[in-house]
Order: structure tokens, then C-alpha cells, then sequence
């Protein structure tokens, strides 16, 4: 593993993570993101993989080890999450929605509603924004999730297996979308997803995760160049590099 | 013609329908049988009487009214107000629920007395006033208690994550999302509002209170049993419309979001 030139902007050292019930979710987690990477957390369903991309929004405290900013200092004052289900609010049209992490940092309706509709028409909804929403398609809510988790344009986006209750068709087009959003904005990018073929089309890194306890098997570096395409996905680099990411799982479930 | 003009006609006609078959069964089996007036009388008495005591039933209809309107208003402030400060601190909950509770099983009936010897005859109104207010309050209490514990776990956390304040969780995500509970115990509230206001005029006893109960106790006394079944009538016309009210609100107010109030084509 090479040490990045620059210091990172996430760290992670020794992280640990022990639930009440006695549940070992995480056990002595390294890692580090460099600033406007794109890493994807990839590991079988009790990995702590979620828990861990909580703990570096600081949602929840570990109980051992260190999270450290490198490259800011500090965690940055804005965060983008992006949740499993789309986690809107029913009762709010999308583009209050998307109005959200503005609305509770205090900026005024007017002032934000151009962000607003900029962030709307960058996931492609601009036609939408009166939509509640019930009306829109999984992948609709799902857009509209991205574009509230952007429209403060945070230096880092987290996202908890957005794409997994999606159909294939949608969310090949929404991982698409996605690296362009983040090829345009230069955010650092954490994924978790229990998808291989997703975690490695997407990220320039991939953590392999292991459960029981939770850690890290492997740290896999995806060798190809942006923008990917449908000419990547069907490359034997692609083959081959998801086939070392399947081995790196199966190797933590016989150990 | 189409489905929805279809069911929203057969959804008042054919209740319509059955409503007047009943009465002319009702009219007829009565001249029919010889039954006296005292013991059942027939619709057309009853509309009688209820065109001939007009002024009167309507001042205790209004009266009635009047303290079922201000008992729920009360209900709803009182019980959103105190299901708030539960839900902002746990001790106070833990404190007081429990005699919340223990107000809510006592029965009215029970209390009703003790209520009006406290607040005093010449006050009677006042005292019906709290009797169906403890009724109503609970229902939505404890249904906005419930509401605002039900909010989306990963929109609490979204909050937080971006930095909200208490009252910023509270007011642009627990209330709305505690809407749907608070609108249903306020359809509770609202009949039992009239039903703790009834109950209460009715321990409150003679003379004393002039609502729609009291009408009912002089009717039955003087055996006028015309005019207590059209008091009756005009209490249970009181009681749907105020739950037809309640409803209207109830669509209005979610109708767009929320699948209690949204009509599927299907």
C-alpha cells in the first residue's frame, strides 16, 4: 500500500465498535480516505459496514480508537448522508425537501430555493420539484435524496447502500450519475454497498469487510481510468478485478 | 357514467335510502299496532314536536354545542400541549402519565358530582365544560404522545447531523409527522366531548343546566316522549356532524402525502 503524498482527509485508527446487546460491530478498523476520493465499503450484511460510515459522520461515538481529519482538521461543518431508503418527508414537496439542510442552517427560502433547483436539475428532476413524494419512482426518491444530500455542496458524501432496494436498469443509471456528480463536484466519496460489481464499477478503492468481528480484509485499488461506461463494466480488467474482491470475501468467511 | 361519480352517489344514496325505509317502516308499524305516543311514537309526531319546541331545543342545541366546541378546543391545546412537554422531557412524562391515566379510567359519572360541588351550582356550565373536557383530553394525548415517538429513525438522524435544534426537530419533523395520530384522536375527542357534556348535564340535574341532556330528563319526566326523541334526534345530528367535520379536516389536511387520505385508482 502506497502512503498518499498529501495527508488524508478521513482517517481511521483502531476503530471499535461494541453494542449493548455485547455485539462486536467493529474491531481495530484502519483506514484512510484521501481528499476527493471515492472509496466503497463492501462486506456481507453484519460487517459493521454501516456502522462504521456512521461513526465518520459522527453520528455515533466509537468506543475505542481514533477518527481524525487530516487534511481539514477537523470533521467537516457539512455532511451529506445518504440513506438506504430515500428518507424523505412525506409530507413536503421535493423541493422543500431538497430545501432542508439549508432551511435548518437558517438560510432564507428565496435565498435558497436557486441552490434548490440547481441541485434538482443536477440529478435531473427539474420538472419535479412540486412533487410529493409518493408520486415519484424508487429511483426518483432516490435522486431527490442525492440532491438534498448535495445541495449544500458538502466537501463529503456518505452513503449507506443507496442503490440496494433498486432495480438493476436504475441503478446502473444512477451509478453512472453518480461518478459524474462527483467527477463535476470534487467531493470525497464513502459508499457502502453489499454489491461488488457496484463497489467496484463505482469507487477508486475498495475496503473488503469481514464480519464477526467487523474489520477490514482487504484494501483493493480499482486500476481504471473516469469516465467508466458500459466499455468498463464489460472489461476483463472489471471481470478480473471483481473476481479478486469475491476471493478477499470468501477468504474472511473461512477464517 | 363513471366509477368515482358512481361510488360517491351510492356512498349517500343508498344510506339515504335506507334511513327513509326505516322511518316509513317505523310510521307505519306504529299507526298500524295502535302503540301509544308515550311508549313509542311515530316519526311524523316526533317532527311534530320538533317543529312545535323549535326555539326551545335550539337554545339547548346551542348550549350543548357551545360547551362541546369549548371542551374539544381545550382538549386539543391541553393534550398536544402536554404530549409536547412529555416528548421534550422524559422525567415530567414519567412523572405525570400515570395520573393522566388514572383521570381518563375514573368514569365522568363518577366525578361529575364532586365537579359540581366544587365549581358550584350557579356555574353548572363550568362544570360541564371540565367534565367533558377530562373526557376528550386523553384520546389526544395520548395519541400525540405516540406520534411524536413514531418519527422516522434515519430523519432524526439527518436532523441531527445537520445540526438542528430541539425545536427545529419538533416543529419541522415530529409535528408533521405526528399529524396523522393527532387528527385521529381528535375524531375520539370530538365525540366523546358531546358524550362527556351529556353525561355531565345529566348528573348536573335539575334545572341547572338548560343543554339538550337536560331536555331529555324533562321530557322523560313529563312523559312527552315526542319531544325527548327529538332532542335525541338533534343530539345525534350534533354528534355526526361534528365527526363529518372532523373527517373533512382529516382529507384536507393529508391528502396529499399521507394513504389514510389518498384515493387509489385502481
Amino acid at each position: 500500500m502506497t502512503v498518499p503524498p498529501t495527508p488524508p482527509l478521513i482517517g481511521l485508527k483502531g476503530i471499535g465498535k461494541t453494542y449493548g446487546s455485547g455485539t462486536v460491530a467493529l474491531e481495530g478498523v484502519d483506514a484512510s480516505v484521501r481528499e476527493g476520493g471515492f472509496v466503497s465499503l463492501v462486506g456481507p450484511s453484519g460487517c459493521g459496514k454501516s456502522t462504521l460510515l456512521r461513526i465518520i459522520a459522527g453520528l455515533i461515538a466509537p468506543d475505542h480508537g481514533q477518527l481524525s481529519w487530516p487534511a481539514s482538521g477537523a470533521r467537516p461543518s457539512d455532511i451529506g448522508f445518504v440513506f438506504q431508503d430515500a428518507t424523505l418527508m412525506p409530507w413536503a414537496r421535493v423541493a422543500e425537501n431538497v430545501y432542508l439542510p439549508l432551511k435548518l442552517k437558517g438560510v432564507a427560502e428565496n435565498e435558497a430555493m436557486p441552490r434548490v433547483h440547481d441541485a434538482l436539475a443536477r440529478v435531473g428532476l427539474t420538472d419535479f420539484a412540486d412533487a410529493f413524494p409518493r408520486e415519484l419512482s424508487g429511483g426518483m426518491k432516490m435522486r431527490v435524496s442525492i440532491a438534498r444530500a448535495l445541495v449544500t455542496e458538502p466537501p463529503v458524501l456518505l452513503m449507506d447502500e443507496p442503490f440496494a432496494a433498486l432495480d438493476e436498469f436504475t441503478r446502473e443509471n444512477l451509478d453512472d450519475d453518480l461518478v459524474t456528480l462527483w467527477r463535476e463536484q470534487r467531493f470525497t466519496a464513502v459508499f457502502v454497498t453489499h454489491s461488488i460489481y457496484e463497489s467496484v464499477y463505482l469507487s477508486e478503492r475498495v475496503l473488503v469487510m469481514g464480519a464477526r468481528p467487523g474489520r477490514i480484509l482487504a484494501d483493493i485499488a480499482i486500476d481504471a481510468p473516469y469516465p467508466r461506461g458500459r466499455a468498463f463494466r464489460e472489461s476483463a480488467n472489471y471481470i478480473e478485478t471483481c473476481a479478486r474482491v469475491s476471493a478477499a470475501l470468501r477468504e474472511g468467511v473461512a477464517a | 357514467m363513471n366509477d368515482e361519480r358512481y361510488s360517491r352517489l351510492t356512498r349517500i344514496l343508498v344510506p339515504l335510502l335506507v334511513g327513509i325505509a326505516f322511518l316509513l317502516l317505523w310510521e307505519g308499524l306504529v299507526r298500524v299496532s295502535g302503540v301509544k305516543p308515550f311508549v313509542l311514537p311515530a316519526p311524523s309526531a316526533i317532527a311534530e314536536s320538533l317543529v312545535v319546541n323549535f326555539g326551545s331545543l335550539m337554545g339547548s342545541l346551542w348550549v350543548t354545542f357551545r360547551v362541546t366546541l369549548a371542551a374539544f378546543l381545550l382538549a386539543v391545546v391541553g393534550g398536544v400541549g402536554l404530549a409536547i412537554v412529555f416528548s421534550q422531557n422524559r422525567l415530567i412524562e414519567t412523572a405525570l402519565f400515570p395520573y393522566a391515566v388514572a383521570l381518563q379510567v375514573t368514569p365522568v359519572v363518577s366525578i361529575a358530582p364532586l365537579i359540581i360541588i366544587w365549581v358550584g351550582y350557579d356555574r353548572v356550565e363550568v362544570a360541564v365544560l371540565i367534565l367533558a373536557w377530562i373526557v376528550a383530553f386523553f384520546p389526544i394525548l395520548s395519541n400525540t404522545a405516540l406520534g411524536l415517538r413514531s418519527t422516522d429513525h434515519n430523519l432524526r438522524d439527518l436532523f441531527r447531523l445537520y445540526g438542528a435544534s430541539r425545536w427545529q426537530v419538533l416543529s419541522e419533523l415530529q409535528l408533521p409527522s405526528a399529524l396523522p395520530y393527532i387528527l385521529a384522536g381528535m375524531k375520539i375527542s370530538g365525540g366523546l366531548a358531546l358524550i362527556g357534556a351529556v353525561v355531565a348535564e345529566f348528573v348536573a340535574g335539575s334545572g341547572a343546566a338548560t343543554g339538550l341532556a337536560w331536555r331529555i330528563v324533562e321530557a322523560g319526566n313529563r312523559l312527552d316522549i315526542p319531544r325527548m326523541f327529538a332532542a335525541l334526534f338533534l343530539l345525534s345530528t350534533l354528534g355526526i356532524c361534528i365527526f363529518f367535520c372532523l373527517t373533512l379536516i382529516e382529507q384536507r389536511l393529508l391528502r396529499h402525502w399521507h394513504e389514510s387520505a389518498i384515493r387509489r385508482e385502481i
